[in-house]
């Protein structure tokens, strides 16, 4: 491995240091996106607890991971370093009881049978101001 | 901008047999989902698949085309 791309030297060892690591845009509390969101209220609902990078303070995070992951779109679940998927794959093994198993973890009883809808993501509702009135 | 028929088009002309549905998530031109039913997705992983449908794209994931939900099948 060259280490003459520190970015992308970082994103390795997280990906390696973290067992379930997931790369997001915005925070798990305040995504910012809504494939983002979707994926951590599927985590959430599993109750598993997980390392998750914002990808957003610097576009090359996401160029160089996507470099590693030959992956294009965010977000971007790993498990014991492999990339599980992103939304879309991350959800339909929800369902399936997949994700459970791939995290290790017995779902709780109260986790949703279909995958959970996310809240809006968290940018701030845009404000429109009414002069008609 | 894509319409929801280039996807469509990219996809079945790239993939040998494809099938592939795609609608426009926003009506925006730059969301989409497509679910895309070829044979050679037999004994591919969900990943290998969902990778060999980007790959029809390259760099337009991320470009003009923002998102691309997939769902995909070998039959």
């Amino acid at each position: 491995m060259s280490t003459t791309n520190p970015i992308r030297d970082e994103i390795s060892k997280a990906i390696s240091e973290h067992e379930v690591i997931l790369f997001m845009k915005g925070r798990p509390e305040q995504p910012m996106c809504g494939f983002s969101a979707r994926t951590v209220a599927a985590l959430d609902a599993l109750g598993t607890s997980y390392a998750a990078v914002d990808v957003l303070p610097d576009p090359r995070i996401r160029q160089e991971l996507s470099a590693i992951s030959n992956w294009p779109t965010i977000p971007q679940l790993f498990v014991n370093g492999q990339l599980v998927g992103g939304c879309d794959i991350v959800t339909e093994m929800y369902e399936s009881g997949e994700l459970a198993q791939t995290l290790g973890i017995v779902p709780p009883s109260e986790a949703p049978e279909d995958a959970p809808v996310a809240s809006e993501p968290g940018a701030p509702p845009l404000q429109i101001k009414n002069n008609l009135a | 901008m894509p319409s929801t028929d280039d996807l469509k088009q990219r996809i079945e002309a790239a993939i040998p047999g494809a099938n592939a549905q795609v609608i426009d998530l926003t009506g925006g031109g730059d969301h989409f989902r497509a679910e895309v039913v070829a044979p050679e997705f037999a004994g591919m992983s969900r990943i290998e698949q969902h990778r060999r449908v980007y790959a029809v794209f390259g760099t337009d994931i991320g470009g003009p085309i923002h998102a691309l939900s997939l769902v995909t099948k070998a039959e």
